[in-house]
């Protein structure tokens, strides 16, 4: 009895929780103005991608190619304030509705209010993608079926969010080495991951699993390894109204949304969002996102990345995996098909 | 053999019309006389638009359209509908299959067509008897018929269930319509003219239908009921491929599968995504007169299902990841490999390390969980898998650390072990069978003798690690032991320690019998039962070393 209280209490604090965010990102919606919207253009079964971005004008171009590729319907971004070009690029796309958002980053929960807006606004009945930039999502499948055939799939179970937790992915020398040529696929360049040093643990308000590890962990975290970046990400959700990101896309509420592992040994399904953060546009990137201090608990990754970052950052180990395909990940446990045979 | 087969198919379908109108038009090219039931549900323009891209078929008939809805008679109520036009219209067809808008036709119909002529008056129609059938999902088998199910399952869970639960608390029993035994099975069924014809103008019917109207999923079980009171022979079988999931739904089929499916000779498969264009674009596929009288054999089909089924209920053992993540005890084996700890060896032998890395098909590491350092074999910077060499790093996930290691290497690790290291695993590893566990007990004593360090440090230390081992071997000894676990003392292993060794080497790798060999070198032990006397005259009882006589010489009372 006293276990049903405490989950009925838990649930009560979270639904007030989940409010709050809600109302925040509600409160906010003023800031982000649009700049050029093509909303009708969205089908009705269209899934959709949003995205806030700044000053990422060089990696554009591959993202939306990919994207498309995949068969996101519409893509949905906010632009903080960028000045290379990168808004202009995005009003001329056929299948881009922008906005533009010049207050701080940091105070808009680094971008997660207005996205959270968005989501709500536009997003709800849709398949919504969740990502940043640098981020590739590679699921079971995805390389013979479209990204339609995995929602349609999960709509037929009854599954309303698809787990995707970060895979960072580094070149093989100093991460400068390789210049970035824009439309180039970044995985040309980072070819190498972490294949098993993950750690995890299981947050129980939130029902969600925080999973550190991977290159930066063991380059910038090693010595206090809680402060490491969360790795979890559930980017990819039916949205429905209610609904709304509590921290970055490494939570959602409510809770049903996170609790997409199994707890009895079997596998559900799962894929991985390929971080190609580390590549030459890295270094001049890093130096002014510490400058702006906008990043998530005081830059602090950041600083940890400059202080390497001069005598040349080389994430690459002899314990590297070259990245092949799904199957590869699949194989070494960092993804499963769960049930979709 | 000369009778000729007509085929005609009850079509069913509710969404996706542009594909349902494709397979119509499949199953009409290939000769057959259709009879369509649209959902009621379905929107009336993409209805209109299936009409118009079938205005040019002649053996069709429109079914008058009805609401269907999933796991309720309306199901039947349709499937009849339909039947009787098809019947009605159609005075040459003899044999009636049942299909959907996502069943593709594997094969031409004529091959069907074919197979049906060769088993003359058969009815492929898959027919358990619900006492004994095993494989319904959501536990209701006799159940279904006994009880009954107004409500729907898909929309009313929480009534459903509840219904299901009073009538199961006041004993409320229905009883079987006379003559009739019930019997479960796919709905996808392929009948002869006669049989259809029997149940449908069965005097009964309407006792029939009010008794299947409050049973759950009659599609699943009217037609193979009936069809035992009508048939002259039943192959209970379906000549549809349909796979449920452990939930009981239907599996999917996408363009990756086409080559499956063409090798599988099964004359129809379902479900079909409505977006695999590549497969609907192949079948049906005629693979040439020699392939004509193959027969079904979904084998391979049937072991890919099955893997992904036990993937998804019990997952690879020893995986923890962002989608598996058992609670402890429910984990389906904790640990994806064998793996061996050694207590107390490299205390006794400085080389050991190397000395066994030699002897034994394994990766030999040191003290993986020392408190200051983590020894992976040959001391890397980075471990296996890239696993951290911080041991903050290992402390932060034990378990995680542990496992990912076992589950990324692919020889039988083995490590080193001793009560100086961090002591959160062990009842993780005794309960895991795939652990085998070598404890000398009391070993860690040999090298706080050699330190040279004074004499009160070696006192405190030697207490503490003489309480981490009792606590150690308080779980090593528990009933709850699943691991393969030996233990020695030390007076015990210092008395015979080739015997010993041998036996190591020999279980973390079978089949090797390494019976004349070089022994590593052991420490000096000459002072140990003098040391141990110290020890007892500082106050602290050694308890974990055995029996080593505390004076051997008169001298030794002057050490």
């Amino acid at each position: 009895m006293a276990r049903h209280w405490k989950s009925s209490w838990n649930a009560l604090r979270l639904r007030a929780v989940r409010q709050w965010y809600l109302g925040r990102a509600l409160r906010r919606r003023k800031q982000v103005r649009p700049l050029k919207l093509r909303l009708k253009a969205i089908a009705k079964d269209a899934i959709l991608c949003f995205v806030t971005q700044r000053n990422e004008r060089i990696r554009l171009p591959y993202f939306l190619d990919y994207y498309r590729r995949a068969g996101i319907g519409h893509f949905l971004f906010v632009d903080n304030d960028s000045d290379d070009g990168s808004a202009e690029y995005l009003s001329l796309q056929p299948d881009v509705s922008l906005w533009r958002a010049t207050t701080s980053y940091k105070a808009a929960r680094f971008g997660m209010d207005w996205l959270n807006w968005l989501l709500f606004r536009y997003g709800t009945g849709h398949w919504c993608l969740t990502v940043d930039p640098d981020e590739f999502l590679v699921y079971p499948h995805c390389d013979t079926r479209p990204l339609q055939a995995l929602v349609d799939w999960m709509d037929g179970t009854g599954l309303k969010s698809f787990p995707a937790m970060l895979l960072d992915v580094y070149p093989e020398g100093r991460i400068g080495d390789q210049p970035y040529r824009e439309g180039q696929n970044p995985m040309e360049i980072a070819r190498y991951f972490d294949p098993a040093n993950y750690m995890i643990h299981k947050n129980g308000r939130f029902g969600n699993l925080w999973i550190q590890g991977g290159p930066r962990a063991r380059t910038f975290f090693g010595r206090n390894p809680e402060l490491a970046p969360a790795l979890n990400k559930v980017p990819l959700v039916r949205w429905e109204r209610p609904y709304a990101y509590i921290s970055s896309t490494h939570m959602a509420l409510p809770r049903s949304l996170n609790l997409v592992y199994d707890e009895d040994g079997g596998e559900r399904i799962s894929g991985v969002l390929l971080h190609a953060k580390f590549l030459s546009t890295f270094i001049a990137k890093s130096s002014e996102e510490m400058e702006r201090g906008e990043h998530y608990a005081n830059s602090q990754e950041y600083r940890a990345y400059n202080a390497v970052l001069h005598n040349d950052m080389v994430l690459y180990t002899p314990e590297s995996l070259l990245y092949e395909d799904w199957r590869q990940l699949q194989e070494i446990g960092l993804i499963s098909q769960g049930n979709w045979a | 053999m000369s009778e000729t087969i007509r085929l005609g198919v009850v079509f069913l379908c509710h969404n996706e019309l542009d594909v349902a109108a494709q397979m119509v038009r499949i199953w009409h090219d290939g000769g057959a006389g259709v009879a369509i039931h649209v959902d009621s549900r379905a929107d009336e323009v993409s209805y209109q638009t299936m009409r118009q891209s079938l205005a040019d078929l002649t053996d069709v008939v429109w079914v008058e359209r009805r609401k269907c809805e999933w796991g309720m008679f309306s199901m039947v109520e349709a499937t009849q509908a339909a039947a009787t036009d098809l019947l009605r219209r159609f005075d040459n067809v003899t044999h009636v299959f049942a299909a959907s808008g996502s069943c593709l036709p594997l094969r031409p119909v004529a091959e069907l067509c074919d197979y049906l002529r060769r088993h003359p008056r058969v009815d492929f129609i898959e027919s358990v008897s619900a006492q004994d059938v095993g494989w319904t999902v959501g536990g209701l088998n006799i159940e279904r018929f006994e009880r009954y199910f107004p409500v729907s399952w898909r929309k009313r869970r929480r009534l459903f269930d509840w219904l299901v639960n009073m009538q199961r608390k006041f004993r409320l029993r229905r009883r079987m319509p006379r003559g009739l035994a019930p019997h479960l099975g796919s709905q996808w069924w392929c009948l002869t003219r006669q049989t259809l014809d029997a149940i449908l103008t069965d005097q009964r019917r309407s006792e029939f239908d009010r008794f299947f109207r409050w049973t759950w999923i009659p599609d699943e079980c009217y037609f193979q009921t009936l069809a035992r009171r009508h048939s002259s022979r039943i192959e209970s079988r379906s000549l549809t491929l349909s796979k449920f999931d452990f939930r009981g739904r239907p599996y999917t089929f996408y363009g990756d599968h086409a080559e499956m499916l063409s090798l599988s000779r099964c004359f129809v498969a379902r479900k079909v995504w409505p977006g695999a264009r590549d497969l609907l674009s192949r079948f049906p596929e005629d693979r040439g007169p020699r392939a004509l009288r193959d027969e079904p054999d979904p084998a391979r089909i049937e072991r890919l299902i099955n893997l992904t089924v036990t993937r998804r209920t019990l997952g690879r053992p020893g995986l923890y990841m962002q989608s598996r993540f058992p609670k402890k005890d429910r984990e389906n084996g904790k640990t994806a490999g064998r793996y061996a700890l050694l207590q107390g060896f490299t205390d006794l032998f400085p080389e050991f390390e190397t000395w066994l890395q030699a002897r034994v098909d394994a990766d030999v590491h040191g003290h993986l969980f020392a408190r200051e350092s983590v020894e992976f074999s040959g001391r890397p910077a980075i471990g296996p898998g890239a696993l951290s060499t911080h041991p903050e790093s290992r402390d932060y996930d034990p378990y995680g650390f542990l496992t990912s290691l076992i589950r990324i290497t692919d020889r039988t690790q083995v490590f080193q072990y001793g009560p100086r290291d961090l002591q959160a695993l062990n009842w993780f590893m005794v309960t895991d069978p795939n652990a085998v566990i070598r404890v000398i007990t009391g070993a860690w004593v040999v090298p706080l003798m050699h330190s040279g360090m004074p004499f009160d440090d070696i006192r405190h230390i030697a207490a503490r690690l003489q309480r981490t081992e009792l606590t150690q071997l308080g779980v090593l000894r528990s009933v709850w032991v699943k691991a393969d676990v030996e233990i020695w003392e030390l007076a015990d292993f210092v008395a015979r320690p080739a015997a010993i060794l041998q036996r190591v080497v020999r279980d973390l790798t079978p089949g090797t019998w390494p019976l004349y060999d070089q022994y590593p070198q052991l420490r000096d032990l000459d002072q140990l039962g003098r040391f141990l006397q110290r020890l007892r005259n500082a106050g602290l009882q050694p308890r974990l070393m055995g029996d080593f006589p505390a004076t051997r010489s008169e001298q030794e009372w002057n050490v």
